[in-house]
Order: C-alpha cells, then structure tokens, then sequence
C-alpha cells in the first residue's frame, strides 16, 4: 500500500509518550483545584512497516489512551510520535484556548485510522451504512458520483458484507456486522496504519474469531501495519509479532509474542498469562496460577517506586522507592522490573 | 421526517443492483406513533382545523358573503343559527369566520414562534456543548440571565416603546422559546459528543462544521421535535394572553386572546361569543400536547413497536 518512505525505517517511532487528563478534583466555581491523572506515563516503542504489535492490559492501564495518542486524537502532552519520519507531535496549532490538528495532520487522516472497541456506539445510527461509509471519501474528495457508489460496495465485499445492504441502518445489523461496518469505514481511505482499539471485546465469542479471521486477512492483503489493543493476552497472541504489556500508564515487558508466551520475565505479565485457561481439564486443575490480588492503583494517586509493587508478589524495599527503567534482557526483549537480571 | 430519509440517497440513481432498503429509526417512530390512537386523531384534529383555518374564511366569504371585519349593527349579537353556527358577535360579524381567522392567527404565531425558537436553540446549544470549556460557560450564562428575567415585563416595556405590532410578538415570544431548545439540545450534545461515532467522524477528517450539522443536530432532532410540539400549544397560550391583555394582536385583526376577550366581556349575556373561540383554542391547545405526548413516546428507542 504503502509506497513512500523507506522500507527499512519503522513506519512508527514512539517515544516517553505521555498524556496527562486535567480533572477537578473539588468541585467549585471559585478554586481552580484541579489534579492531573497520568493516564499514559512514559511509553516508547516503534513499529516496523507491516507489523503488528499487540498491546495488552487491564482496563484503566492506559492501553486506549497511547492508542488514541498515537492517532494524535487526543494531544500527548510529552514526548514525540513520528510517523513515516514525520514527526506528527508537532502538527498541532493553537486555536484560541484549544489545540487543533494543521493541515499536515488533517491529510495524515488518510494514512492512519482507527477500529472502535464498540460497535453500537461507533457508527452514527441515523445514518444508512452508505452515508456512514462515503464521509471519509466526501473529506477528502476520494472519488465522487457513480464510483464513490462503486468503492462503497468494493468496501463492503472487501470485509465480507452484502454490497446490497448499503441503504439500510446501523441498527438493523448484529455486532459482528456493524464492527465490519466499522472496518471498512477505517479503510476507506487506503490507510496503512490502523490502531484496532479492542475490535472484539464488545462481541460474541462465536464472532469474536470471525472479525479476528477478518482483521488478519486484510492485514496480509492490504500490507497494514496494525496497533492492536486488547485486554488479554489470549486473544492476541495469535495475530501479533511483538506484544507489549502495559501496567498503570507504563509498558513492563515488550517481546516477540511467543517470548511473551513461553518466558515471560515481568511478574505482571505471568500474572496475565496464568490467567488464560488452557483447555485441558487435567492440565488446568494442575498447574501453578499466580493470582493477584487486589485493585491497580489509581492513576491520579500512582504509588511511588515501579507502579506495580502494590500487587507484586515478589516485590522488595527497592520496588517501592525506585523506579524500575525498561532493560533489554535478551534481543528484542524488554522489560521494566528490579528482579530481572 | 420522510424527506431526511430521502435526502441521504438523494443522487444517486440507476442501480445495477437491487438494494435492500433499509428502515430508519424515524420509520420506526412513525410505526409506533400510528399505534398511539390518541396521538393518531389529535393529528387527524389538528389537520382539520388546520385546513379549516386556511380555506374556511375564503369560503365562507364566496358561499355567503361573511367576513371577518365588515361591520353591520343591524345583525346585531345573534345566538348561534342555522345561518351563523357560532352567532354573531356585538357589531354583527359572523363569529365562525372571525374565530378561524383568529385560530389561523394563533395557530401561525405558535408554529411561527415555536420554529424560529427550535432553530436558534438547536444551533445555540449545540454549538456551545459542542465547543465547550469557556465558550460554553458563556454562552449558556447569557441564557440563565434571558431565562432571569420576567419576560412578561420585557414584552410590555418592548410594546410600550416599540409599538403593538405582529412581528414585535413574533420577536418576544421566540427570544423566550428558544431558551429551553437550547438547553435541552447542550444536555444531547453533551453525551453525544463523547461516543465514538464522533471521535471516528473526527479521525475521517471531518471538519467541526461537519460534526455539528451532520452527526450532532441530526441526533438531537428527537427530543428538539419533541420540545417543538410541546412550544407551539404554549406559545399559542401565551399570545393569546398577550392578546388578552390588549398587547398581542391587535382589532380589527381577530386572534384566539382577543376574541376570548370580548366574549369574557359579555359572557353573561351574549354566552356564545366566549364559549366558541374558548372551545376551538381549548381542543386546539388538547391536540396538540396530546401530538407532542405522543410523538415524544414514539421517538423513545425503548418502546418498541
């Protein structure tokens, strides 16, 4: 798809990404009381032209946050994002007292998109599938009259949905197909990098594998490099190069998905993997499960030291005072804990 | 309602495949509006007295010659007759020609007033919640201080310096109308521009304009619908109090206030001067709350059909 830039570059180049929410915390006209969560504190990975990297964690990590700040959809407020060695961070003028998009990364819409986590809240219900479908070809001047109708229904066949149905509602679909709506929408434009924000957590398990199926072949046809979100491991293992897990705003561990499976180094992440059940009734009463106990701590109050110590099975007098960094341990294997030598 | 459903395929012509049509969501409310008999012959009512409002003086006029200022005094107040259904008022005017040009005076004023209230509201509050912060608070402290202020007072003081006149009326009525469009429209926006069909419309690249017009006001339009049928009936209420009063609209021209006016006047000896126009505004003001009840319950997702 893509045809610009260097092949051997990384389409995406993340680094110290942070946002941080304003929130009031009393509420009263006259105070300007106000407290900042960290929703996303510090997160650095890069991503290579057809990759797809998983990123894994509990709701309220801040795995949707990076997902969105990546996007540049909501403004990070540290740190660099650059795309195609643009560095998109930047693309950003002041309009008053808010923050808006300039031209550049008006047009960058056409090379990155999103996939919604739900898809009943993701498509616009008094629109027909055909209006929802050609507005990102009408914003960007795409194609017009008989062939905007002609690349709808190439769209629909292409996410395996009946061209015919272009006239009708969102609320006369099932999930599965409105999320297909929904990809076919983020692709509309010829993307080559899409953020899929937990594309199959709003669904049945029976459809969750066909969307999944869907996501992969479109990725292999389409060449996209693709950021996939998700709040367990087992769901993305299997369609991810590289997994990274996310704790309280932060990644621990970053690693080729079967390192992540087979040794994974980060007390957290081999909380996450004894958390998926094996199927195999024997196997499963048997083996060893590490079980945290408690909440993750609020972001607008995070513990001091490395985030996790609070829930930490193995944690130390170190943990709770010093920051742990992110160490390569092995090629292409990172992690963020005091304990890993 | 049909026509929205149109416009979105308008354009597009001559398919080379059968496409399955598809039901919106206003097809939806007007399957279960048809269900609502109550809604459904206040809207058959409405339609009649509507039309009769319109064509009924014109008619009246070529059959028999009334009208609806001509003065006779030789036919005097007159008790309803076969030749005048409803009597005749103090200077001889036939009072069914008089009471429905004063219902279509109403009747207008009301929509008049109700339409230019929906319309500077809807687009008042959306763009306030839409934008936000510091805009938002401004915009809707403007509309606390409107809403402070005793309207009534307001209209007499503008009658007072500007002079009795329609369109001064229309003004009044709708400064004050749009207030709670507005409000009821910020609290849509408000949640609606926190779902993610917005966030999506944004990363397509559309612009703010687009984002109001195209995906805010359109999800709004249930509750703006709504709040519109219910406005007509009180606008019609409150110009007929006006009128009552003497600010309003004024004579010869006839309106529902001022013809209710004359008949409390000499209700006790001329009773059909008062029951008539009373008893069309009253059934008028029931159809109507009883069409703004029923189109609310029809555009209420949850009830299905």
């Amino acid at each position: 798809m893509n045809t610009t830039g260097k092949p051997d570059t990384p389409l995406l180049d993340v680094s110290d990404l942070a946002v941080e929410f304003r929130v009031p915390s009393r509420g009263s006209v006259f105070s300007e009381d106000s407290k900042d969560i960290k929703a996303v504190d510090g997160v650095s990975f890069s991503m290579a032209r057809g990759e797809t990297l998983g990123l894994v964690g509990e709701s309220g990590c801040g795995k949707s946050t990076t997902g969105r700040a990546v996007l540049q959809l909501v403004r990070p407020t540290r740190g660099h994002v650059v795309f195609d060695e643009e560095p998109i961070h930047e693309f950003w003028r002041k309009k008053g007292q808010k923050w808006v998009w300039d031209h550049r990364l008006l047009d960058l819409r056409r090379r990155m998109q999103m996939i919604f986590q739900d898809p009943f809240a993701s498509l616009n219900p008094r629109m027909t599938v055909e209006t929802i479908l050609s507005e990102p070809l009408r914003n960007f001047d795409v194609v017009q009259g008989t062939q905007r109708r002609e690349k709808i229904q190439h769209l629909l066949m292409t996410v395996g949905m009946d061209p015919r149905c272009m006239r009708r509602y969102p609320h006369e679909f099932s999930g599965g197909q409105r999320q297909r709506i929904g990809i076919a929408r983020a692709l509309a434009l010829g993307p080559d990098f899409i953020v899929a924000d937990e594309p199959i957590s709003a669904l049945d398990v029976s459809i969750q594998a066909q969307i999944m199926n869907l996501l992969s072949e479109l990725r292999e046809k389409l060449g996209l490099t693709l950021l996939f979100i998700a709040h367990d491991l087992a769901a993305i293992r299997h369609v991810s190069d590289r997994i990274a897990v996310m704790y309280l705003g932060r990644i621990v561990e970053l690693a080729d998905a079967q390192t992540i499976v087979d040794r994974p180094q980060h007390p957290y992440t081999q909380a996450l993997l004894s958390a998926v059940p094996i199927p195999d009734p024997t196997r499963e009463q048997s083996r060893q499960r590490t079980v945290l106990s408690g909440e993750m701590p609020s972001p607008i109050n995070p513990p001091s030291g490395c985030p996790f110590h609070t829930r930490c099975p193995f944690s130390e007098d170190r943990c709770r005072t010093e920051v742990p960094r992110m160490r390569t341990i092995d090629t292409g294997h990172q992690v963020a804990c005091h304990l890993v030598e | 309602m049909k026509s929205l459903q149109q416009e979105t395929v308008a354009g597009t012509k001559s398919d080379e495949i059968d496409l399955i049509a598809g039901t919106s969501l206003w097809h939806d409310a007007w399957k279960r509006l048809r269900k609502n008999n109550m809604a459904l012959s206040s809207g058959v009512i409405m339609v009649c007295l509507g039309v009769a409002c319109l064509c009924g003086p014109a008619l009246l006029g070529i059959m028999w010659g009334y009208d609806a200022h001509t003065q006779n005094l030789a036919y005097g107040p007159q008790p309803p007759s076969l030749q005048h259904p409803f009597g005749t008022d103090f200077y001889g005017r036939d009072l069914l020609v008089r009471v429905l040009t004063g219902a279509r005076v109403s009747l207008s004023v009301g929509v008049l007033a109700a339409l230019v209230a929906a319309s500077i509201g809807t687009i008042y509050g959306a763009v306030s919640s839409y934008n936000g912060g510091l805009v938002d608070s401004f915009m809707m402290r403007i509309v606390d201080i409107l809403y402070a202020l005793p309207y009534m007072f307001l209209v007499i003081i503008l009658v007072t310096i500007l002079g009795k006149s329609l369109l001064l009326l229309f003004l009044a009525l709708g400064a004050v109308g749009w207030l709670l469009t507005a409000r009821v429209v910020r609290g849509q926006v408000m949640s609606l521009k926190e779902q993610d069909f917005i966030l999506a419309a944004r990363s397509l690249g559309t612009t703010s304009r687009g984002i109001i017009f195209r995906h805010l006001i359109p999800n709004t339009l249930g509750p703006v619908i709504v709040t519109f049928t219910l406005t007509v009936p009180s606008m019609i209420l409150q110009e007929a109090f006006l009128s009552f009063l003497g600010l309003g609209v004024q004579p010869p021209q006839p309106s529902l206030g001022s013809l209710i006016n004359d008949g409390a006047n000499q209700m006790l000896v001329f009773w059909w001067t008062l029951v008539f126009p009373g008893g069309i505004m009253a059934i008028m003001l029931f159809a109507l709350n009883f069409l703004g009840d029923g189109i609310r319950d029809a555009l209420d997702p949850r009830m299905k059909i």
